[in-house]
Order: C-alpha cells, then structure tokens, then sequence
C-alpha cells in the first residue's frame, strides 16, 4: 500500500516538476493551473503515504535516510504550495519542485529496512526535534529557491537584458518578501528544534551537547541564519548579500542533513 | 444591404488634412442626420479621432453610395472633392467588415494594440444611437465589432507589453519594486517626459509625489498638479531617502546625482530597493549608481531597447489577431446574407397576400347569394394554396441563406415577382452581448 502511494506521489511530483519547468518557457494559466493542481495531489498522496507508514510502523516515518528524504521533501511541497497560494509565484516552483523530485528518486533508490526502534529513539523529545527541524528545513529550503531567483533577477535588470524569462520572474520585491517570512518562521522553529534535541540528547545519553558532528553542524546553520536576521532586521540586510547568505545557509543545512548521522544513533 | 465604409487615417493623409476633416464631438448631430438624409444611405456613423475620420454607412447602391458620401465629406467641410479624394479610401461589403473589424482592434493603429481606439468607436456609436443615424445593420456590426476586438486583447497579447517609454518605466518598476501602491516618487527637475511618467507612476497606484527644481516655484506647481510636496533644490539630498522612485529630467550640463550620494541614501533606506530612471541629456545621474547594491539604474536608451523588443513582439502577436478577425468576418457575413432572406420572404408573402385578397374581395363582391359560410371556406381555400406555393421556395431560401447563392436568389425573387425596396427588418434581433 505504502508503495502503491510512494510510487504515485513520485510521479505525480514528476509530471509536476515537467510543467512547472515548462512555465518558465511558456507563458500559460492553463499550464500553471495544471502543475499546481498535479503538485497538490501529489503531496495529498504523499501525505497519505507517510501516514500510512507512521500508522505500520507506530511511530513517525523518521529513523532513516529514505525515510527523512521522503519526508523533508513533503514539507517543501507543502511549504512550496503555501507560498504560491498567497504570492502566485509559479516560477518558484521550477526551482524547488526538482529539489523535491530529486530527494523523492534519492528516497525510492535507498532500500533500508524498517529499524526496530532502539529504545533511545522511543522518546518524544525526539519527534518534536525531528518535526520542527523539518519544517524550518522547508522554510530554509524556500528561501534558498529564492534566493536563486533573486540572483537571477537582479542580474537581468543589472545587465540590462529583459527577455520572456525575466517578465515570467518574480518581482524583487515579491521575493524579498517571501524571503524574510521563511526566515522569520524557520528560524524560530530552528532554535526550538537545536533546543529540544539538546532535551532529547541529555535523556538518551546524559549530556546535552555531545559535540558530535550533527549538534555542531546545527549550531553552524543557526549561527548563519541569525547573522540573516540579525542583518535583516537591524542593517537591513537585503538584496545581493541576504541572497548570497541564504544560498550559503542552505548549503550548510544540506551538509547537517545528509553529511552527519547522529553519533548516538543506530 | 451593403455596409460601406469611408475615410482617411494617419496612413493615407498628414494631420493638416486630418484636422480640416475631423468631427467634433459636441456639433455630430446635424452631420448624423445630413449623412442619413442622403439619397440611399439608410444607416450610419461617423467616427472621429485624432488619427482618423471614417464614415460606416448601409446602402442598396454601393458606388453611388460611395460617391455621395464622399461629396458629402468634402461639402460639410468645405473642402473641394478632388483635394479630398486621393486620401480618401473606400471598403465595402466583406471588406468593409474586415476594415472595422481590424480598426476596432488597434491592428490599423499607430502603435499596434493601443487601448484607446476602441473606447473612441464606442463613444461615436453610442451618439450614432442616441441620434438615431444607426440601426439594425450598423448596431449588429458593431456590436460585433467590439466583441472581436474583446478577442483580440484576451486571446493575443497585443496589448500586454509597454510600447511607450513612460509604460516601460512603470512595467520595470513594478518588477523591482513590486506593488506599487504604497511607493513615493520624486521628480527631480520637470521635463514633460517626466510629467508622462510621474502620471503612469500615479495611474499604477503610486501614493506619494515629491518635486524638487531650481526653481521652487515652478516645483510647487508640479507637485500642485499631482497632489504632492514641493522640496528646495538644495534639500534634495536630505529627502532622497524618502523616494522609491526617482524620475530625473534637469537641464543641468552635469552628473547630479553620483553613487557616493546614492550609496548614503541607501544605507539610510535600510538597502529597500530603489528605482532610478534619467531622462535628461546630458545625463544627470553618474552611471556608477547602477553599481550600488539595491540601486537600479535606468536611462531612456534602456527603455527604448524594451520599447524596440516589445514592438517587435507585438507585430508577433498582430498575426494571430489577423487570424480571429478572419474567423470572424465569416460568421459576421454570413448573418449580413442572411438578412436579405428573412425581408425578401416577407415582401414575396406580401405580394402573393395582396394578389389573393384582391381577388378573394373581387370574387365574393360579385357573388350574388354567396351561401354563409363561403366566406370562410374560400379565404381557407386561398390561404392554402398561397401556402403551399410559398412552402418550398421559402425552405429554399432560408437553406441559400447558410450556404451563399443568396444574393442570386434574392435578386432573381425581386426581378421576377417585382418587389418593391426591402423595408428594413423590423424585427427584433438579439444583439450579441459584450
């Protein structure tokens, strides 16, 4: 069952991915109206996915890395949609839809066995870390998109070129926007993540900084946000730099995800 | 019935001509009424428009139509036919259609796709309404008119990019600074391409206006005229920071705004973006600013390149609305021949009436004892037999009048059982909805 809907979500998010890609070429409501619509049914199914392997397994679907990808890459979609209902930014998603499609392939390609939970793990602590962490990831996630889009934008009316791409683009200020609404929630929910790990670390294994690779790469990727905030709220930070930082923050939070396993894990 | 159409545009005489011929607004009444008074011309309207003057107008006669409406363009005026003529053209039946059809959708305009044209033919149709020169014919198609000129702007995108400087400006700003509804402009200087652009800047929602010159006094008059505040030229500096916009036309032979000035501005704006554009030449603002992070930098060779491209894309799009008025023509000709029908049958159900009755009172008059309910059995009689006879060449008919052999039929009809001149269809026709 869980396959069933795992393998419809890919290709929903792939066909998705196909047209949202396309609206950068092609001007179209009827195609934006289909690629949302295929993207939202696609994370319905994911939902449906994930909740169905949560109910078999009787715990979050989190223990793994196929499992994570899978899930992070549902709260980008879900993150993704929000935005683009309240800012019609179609063109956002030509460039966070791949990220998710790719985490999505990368989660189909690892075959790893449903971990019997070790009892470290049984802990709500961790639940609540592992939650918040993700959806602030999202937030990163799409601050990142933007970021790019800024880039790209702020080049064409830089350089003077305004082609068919730059009109479907954005305008600065749009996202700008978007950028510090993620920023203003995903670092929030980051802090409360960092904290709640410490929490669940000190019940696992007595001390709430371990020093091992994951805690400190967090705090790195905290450290880079705050500068973001910080330099946003008091300097007002934007444009070129926030961009650059934002690209940079990201990096940074794919290298926690991926690069680091939890020292006290399986 | 033949639509015709007459007159002279922006393409076929220079403005002299033009103005000599033009309408005004407040006097159409008595033209309307002198244009239908003509020998033959049943309907008409007159538009008239700083690019054009063209009269449409139905006729039986098409060429005499023509040359009578002609006349009367150069006598209202005052002007002698054969200075008129050469820059007069002529269009009738499928190709007046497609005249109005392509005027109506800026295709004939100065600049392809601008919005005005059609809001003028509306107004001239509408006084044509109100005096009562338009009816059945001319109301359908231009009705029809407006309708395919609704196509164009919403199937192509004809209308949908800026082809003036001052649109350009406001269409690149609004992709920088987005919204624009809670943004300040501030003029520095007052060229009329500034005046231009700080009325777009205002039309798109601008709230705020600041106008600064060497003269205070003619900046307080400018900033009067937009419902803003006049600022001293040697305090530009100190309320720079407040503007998101600022527009630069001074006649000052050298750079007054360099990036140094720009770069303290900015800081002081927390980094929001700003939008610079310099009209003046020589240029008023140091190029160096487009270097400033969250300053971009525009001058009018810019806009013009985006104007250049846009225009260029929009004879793109002419093409596709070239394609719907042809589609439409069809539709609207084929309605137009089957108009002729619907009158011809009836003035044929007329005269076969008019022949029966005469010899229904002809023959009961002369019968002495007419038993009662004769009457009524010969008035079924007659009736029938006109019925039957009119069965077929009425199903004929209205069949020719989808298919095109109309006219031959119609006339053949008129010739041979000697109808008189149509009248114009009274009936009732739903007029097609915006």
């Amino acid at each position: 069952m869980t396959h069933l809907f795992f393998y419809l979500t890919l290709s929903f998010y792939l066909s998705a991915t196909i047209a949202y890609f396309t609206c950068l070429f092609r001007t179209s409501s009827g195609l934006t109206l289909w690629a949302s619509r295929l993207l939202t049914t696609g994370c319905i199914t994911h939902i449906l996915s994930t909740v169905h392997l949560a109910n078999k397994a009787k715990h979050l679907p989190l223990t793994n890395m196929q499992e994570s990808l899978s899930f992070f890459s549902l709260f980008i979609i879900a993150a993704f949609l929000i935005f683009e209902r309240r800012y019609k930014v179609t063109t956002l998603g030509s460039f966070v839809t791949p990220l998710a499609l790719v985490m999505m392939i990368g989660s189909s390609a690892l075959h790893e066995e449903l971990h019997q939970l070790p009892p470290i793990l049984q802990s709500n602590w961790f639940w609540f870390h592992a939650l918040l962490a993700f959806v602030s990831y999202a937030a990163f996630t799409i601050a990142f998109g933007v970021a790019v889009i800024y880039l790209i934008q702020r080049h064409f009316l830089k350089t003077k070129h305004f082609g068919s791409l730059f009109q479907r683009l954005p305008p600065l200020d749009t996202l700008d926007e978007i950028s510090y609404r993620c920023l203003a929630v995903g670092f929030p929910l980051l802090t409360v993540a960092i904290i709640s790990g410490a929490i669940w670390s000190e019940q696992a294994s007595g001390s709430f900084w371990v020093w091992d690779p994951k805690q400190n790469w967090s705090l790195i990727t905290w450290f880079i946000y705050a500068a973001l905030l910080h330099g946003r709220l008091t300097i007002g930070w934007r444009g070129k730099r926030a961009a650059i930082l934002s690209i940079i923050g990201f990096a940074v939070l794919l290298i926690t995800f991926f690069g680091m396993k939890h020292s006290i894990t399986w | 019935m033949n639509i015709i159409v007459i007159g002279l545009s922006h393409k076929t005489a220079t403005v002299e001509i033009r103005e000599r011929v033009a309408f005004s607004p407040n006097l159409i009444e008595k033209p309307l009424h002198d244009l239908v008074a003509l020998d033959d011309i049943i309907e008409g309207v007159i538009i008239s428009t700083c690019n054009r003057v063209e009269i449409y107008a139905t006729t039986h006669d098409i060429a005499g139509g023509i040359a009578r409406i002609k006349r009367f363009l150069a006598d209202h005026h005052h002007i002698p036919l054969e200075t008129l003529e050469p820059h007069l053209y002529c269009y009738h039946s499928e190709a007046a259609i497609r005249h109005v059809f392509r005027v109506a959708s800026s295709l004939d305009s100065m600049v392809v796709g601008e919005p005005q044209i059609l809001g003028q033919i509306k107004t001239s149709y509408g006084y044509a309404a109100e005096y009562k020169s338009s009816g059945i014919i001319l109301n359908r198609f231009l009705h029809k008119a407006f309708s395919v000129a609704k196509r164009v702007r919403t199937e192509t995108k004809i209308a949908s990019s800026a082809v003036s400087v001052a649109f350009a400006a406001v269409e690149l700003a609004k992709k920088v600074l987005g919204d624009l509804s809670d943004k300040t402009v501030m003029l520095v200087g007052a060229g009329e391409m500034c005046e231009l652009a700080a009325k777009h800047f205002l039309n798109s929602g601008a709230k705020g206006v600041m106008v600064t010159n060497r003269t205070f006094e003619r900046a307080e008059r400018l900033a009067e005229e937009f419902g803003g505040e006049a600022v001293h030229f040697e305090e530009l500096f100190t309320h720079l920071h407040r503007a998101d916009i600022v527009l630069s036309s001074t006649g000052a032979p050298h750079i007054i705004i360099g990036p140094k000035d720009v770069e303290d501005v900015v800081k002081r704006r927390r980094f929001k973006p700003m939008f610079f554009i310099d009209i003046a030449v020589p240029r008023d603002i140091d190029q160096k600013v487009d270097d400033v992070e969250s300053a971009y930098l525009f001058t009018v060779d810019d806009l013009q390149e985006i104007v250049q491209a846009n225009l260029a894309q929009r004879s793109i799009e002419a093409q596709k609305a070239e394609e719907i008025v042809d589609q439409e023509i069809g539709q609207f000709f084929k309605w137009l021949s089957s108009l002729e029908v619907t009158p011809t049958i009836v003035a044929l159900r007329n005269r076969f009436d008019e022949i029966r009755r005469a010899e229904l009172d002809k023959t009961c008059s002369n019968w002495k004892e007419m038993p009662p309910d004769a009457e009524k059995r010969l008035e079924a009689l007659t009736s029938a037999i006109m019925n039957k006879l009119l069965h077929a060449p009425t199903a004929v008919l209205k069949q020719a009048g989808q298919g095109g052999r109309v006219d031959l039929y119609v006339d053949a009809l008129r010739q041979l059982f000697e109808l008189e001149a149509v009248p114009e269809a009274k009936e009732e026709l739903e007029l097609e909805e915006d």
